[in-house]
């Protein structure tokens, strides 16, 4: 009941009181109806809580959490704080004085008694290669040091007589770093600071980037090319004989991936189906077998099959509303069928072009199993680098960095998918 | 679609043309599934057909790889824990999703779009960089190589399947229903229970199977937050794959392809049940 229902209703004037519209209980309706509205509006929330709470827990904090660590440098501020202090009257050129080495000794004897050199000694080896070596070294005979240091330093390893370690000590010995950003952007530290392009030979990333961005927009437009026609043809026919053709695009969709991957493998290899085919057809020799997997190839090859159902999908469900009269008026009015197709059908269906592209893209822009599974050297994606750091290298700061840049471009692309069509993802 | 009578020639061959070429695409979609399938009861450790099978000799087929699955310790044990692991990531999943979905069905929730933003984004995030970022927290928490771990881990990423499913489904759904529940004495709960819940119901269900077959064919989570102990169907077909790759894949293949024709089958009826429900033509 509104005020403006109660206002033309005499009966309901023993209800009023100062003007003001009050309940039985003499509090103003008003009052009453938001206090009634919050309540609701608390209740829904309460609903929502504990899957939001435990997503939370169990998935955003973590990815925060994963993200912090692509800034979060707090070996050498931990391990290194009297040689930082001592660093302040450093002027950056040349090789520091004897306090700066005395401080580097008394932070390193401590280190060494606490055993975080390692950490200390990984962390510096990602900006210079042979401050491992150095550190373990010298951490080992730190203790049996007198004053002078300089010398003895000078003596233990190569690299304290290198001014670069001591301007790396300076420039990371902050709680944040950006250098994890840097290097995951192919860039490194020149001697005055600056950041510069890394040499050609350590360019891995952009390409990689690149590569994975090339390879998805490929994915995306054959998707398109083989979903749209037979998108196409199951809106124009009868819906029994629709559904029964569903069934070739929802299998795949529903089989497992990893069991599609194998399938393509089965097919694809040296020893598989295809080349088995092309041989006994006498297409090919049995020497010259197609390499069609561990390779960009079969990434894409597979790929596009696993991906093809998410554009069908999408695109179907838009063309199934698309009246056949806009065409067939088109015709009539003697449009030939191209410029009916083109002019008229086509404009029709671009929303659902969106949203299977935009689909297909993000999914396949952080694809990691079958690239890894099929993709050999030349089908890696950037995904399966993030792993390698991940598992490998233990480079977990690089890792972080690198997925961050990924996670961002996709959340740019997903809200350019809901701009174009809503929050509204269809499933099956 | 018939060629229309006035089509011309050219309009005709297309027709054909066309019809060939979707032809080949289902082809393409259908054809690696298909043919993986006979190569599973190959007697030989290929992959490819041999002679004896192409001329369907009884004596090129087998069920050895089969009776290997069934003897492999290492395969029963993935059996067993992607069915643990599967089956209770999805009741949590479920049981989180559709309250959750309730709530966002109700017209007075508050910051509607946000909410909802948060709750799909484990479907959005690049399973890599959830794997990641689990693999950080869990290890931290002691509940890395945990049967826990890796529940949690599939409940979150199967939830926005279920929120999705069942805010679909209340979509049609007449409240007016409830309120009449409610001024004939019913308590909320048991408005819930007989009224609403039997009508979401197929939304649930479906939402709980996309869930489940989140799970069931998740393998990123499980390289980075499971231990040797939790390895799971796809983490053995993985390493399968990845060391010494034998027709006993292509086994577990197969009863995976059963499996999907299964649940594909389910999901299907569930959904024409629910547009019947709802009033809509079945389609």
């Amino acid at each position: 009941m509104t005020q403006g229902d109660a206002a033309t209703d005499p009966s309901m004037t023993d209800h009023m009181r100062d003007g003001q519209m009050v309940t039985a209980d003499g509090t103003p309706l008003k009052a009453s109806l938001k206090r009634a509205e919050r309540r609701r509006k608390i209740i829904a929330l309460l609903f929502v809580a504990p899957l939001l709470v435990f997503l939370m827990i169990s998935f955003i904090i973590p990815i925060g959490q994963m993200m912090f660590r692509s800034v979060d440098n707090p070996q050498i501020t931990s391990t290194l704080p009297r040689t930082l202090e001592a660093m302040e009257a450093w002027d950056g050129q040349g090789l520091p004085d004897e306090p700066v080495y005395a401080a580097l000794a008394a932070d390193l004897t401590i280190a060494q008694e606490n055993r975080t050199v390692g950490q200390l000694a990984v962390r510096l080896n990602y900006e210079i290669s042979a401050a491992r070596g150095a550190l373990t070294r010298t951490a080992r005979q730190v203790s049996n040091m007198e004053a002078p240091y300089k010398e003895k330093f000078l003596d233990a390893h190569r690299l304290w007589g290198n001014p670069e370690i001591f301007q790396i000590i300076k420039r990371e010995g902050r709680p944040l770093t950006a250098s994890y950003y840097v290097s995951a952007l192919d860039r490194t530290y020149d001697a005055d600071g600056n950041i510069v392009l890394q040499n050609e030979n350590r360019r891995i990333y952009v390409d990689l980037y690149i590569r994975t961005l090339l390879m998805s927009l490929g994915i995306t437009f054959l998707t398109l090319l083989l979903g749209f026609p037979i998108s196409f043809l199951m809106s124009s026919l009868p819906m029994r004989y629709a559904n029964l053709l569903m069934i070739f695009v929802l299998l795949p969709f529903w089989t497992s991936l990893l069991v599609r991957t194998t399938a393509w493998i089965v097919l694809l290899q040296q020893q598989g189906v295809i080349n088995e085919l092309l041989v006994w057809a006498g297409f090919i020799s049995s020497d010259n077998r197609l390499g069609m997997i561990h390779n960009m190839t079969g990434t894409i090859i597979a790929m596009t099959h696993i991906l093809l159902p998410f554009m069908v999908l999408p695109l179907y469900s838009v063309m199934k509303t698309i009246p056949p009269s806009y065409v067939r008026a088109a015709r009539s009015l003697g449009a030939n069928p191209w410029v009916a197709f083109w002019r008229v059908y086509v404009p029709q269906t671009l929303p659902g072009i969106g949203a299977g592209a935009v689909l297909v893209f993000i999914i396949s822009i952080g694809y990691y199993i079958t690239p890894a599974l099929v993709g050999g050297q030349s089908g890696q994606m950037i995904s399966n680098l993030i792993a390698y750091h991940m598992q490998t290298s233990l480079n977990w700061g690089l890792a972080a960095a690198l997925g961050t840049i990924l996670l961002v471009g996709v959340l740019v692309l997903y809200w350019v998918y809901n701009k174009l069509v809503g929050a509204d993802i269809k499933l099956g | 679609m018939a060629v229309p009578s006035y089509a011309g020639r050219l309009e005709r061959t297309w027709y054909y043309v066309f019809r060939i070429l979707c032809g080949l695409i289902f082809f393409f979609l259908i054809a690696p599934i298909v043919i993986m399938v006979p190569l599973s009861f190959n007697v030989q450790p290929y992959f490819t057909y041999t002679t004896e099978m192409l001329t369907l000799n009884p004596e090129g087929y087998s069920l050895r790889w089969y009776q290997d699955l069934f003897s492999s310790s290492s395969w029963m044990n993935s059996i067993k824990n992607s069915l643990i692991i599967g089956v209770a990531s999805t009741i949590l999943a479920t049981t989180l999703g559709t309250l959750a979905a309730l709530g966002l069905s109700r017209s007075e929730m508050p910051a509607k779009g946000l909410i909802m933003g948060a709750l799909i984004s484990p479907m959005i995030v690049p399973l890599i960089i959830s794997a990641a970022g689990m693999f950080f927290f869990y290890s931290s928490v002691g509940l890395a190589g945990t049967y826990l771990g890796v529940i949690l881990a599939h409940a979150a990423l199967g939830t926005p399947f279920v929120v999705i499913t069942v805010t679909a489904t209340l979509v049609g759904f007449d409240n007016s229903l409830v309120r009449a529940s409610a001024s004939l004495g019913a308590n909320p709960a048991r408005t819930f229970f007989k009224i609403q819940m039997p009508l979401i119901l197929p939304g649930v269900i479906s939402g709980g199977l996309f869930a489940f077959i989140t799970s069931f064919d998740e393998i990123v989570i499980v390289l980075f937050v499971a231990g040797v102990d939790q390895r799971t169907i796809p983490r053995e077909m993985w390493s399968g794959i990845r060391e010494q790759i034998s027709p006993t894949i292509l086994a577990v293949a197969t009863i995976l392809v059963a499996f999907s024709i299964a649940l594909l089958t389910t999901v299907e009826l569930l959904r024409r049940r629910s547009e019947r429900l709802r009033g809509m033509s079945p389609g």
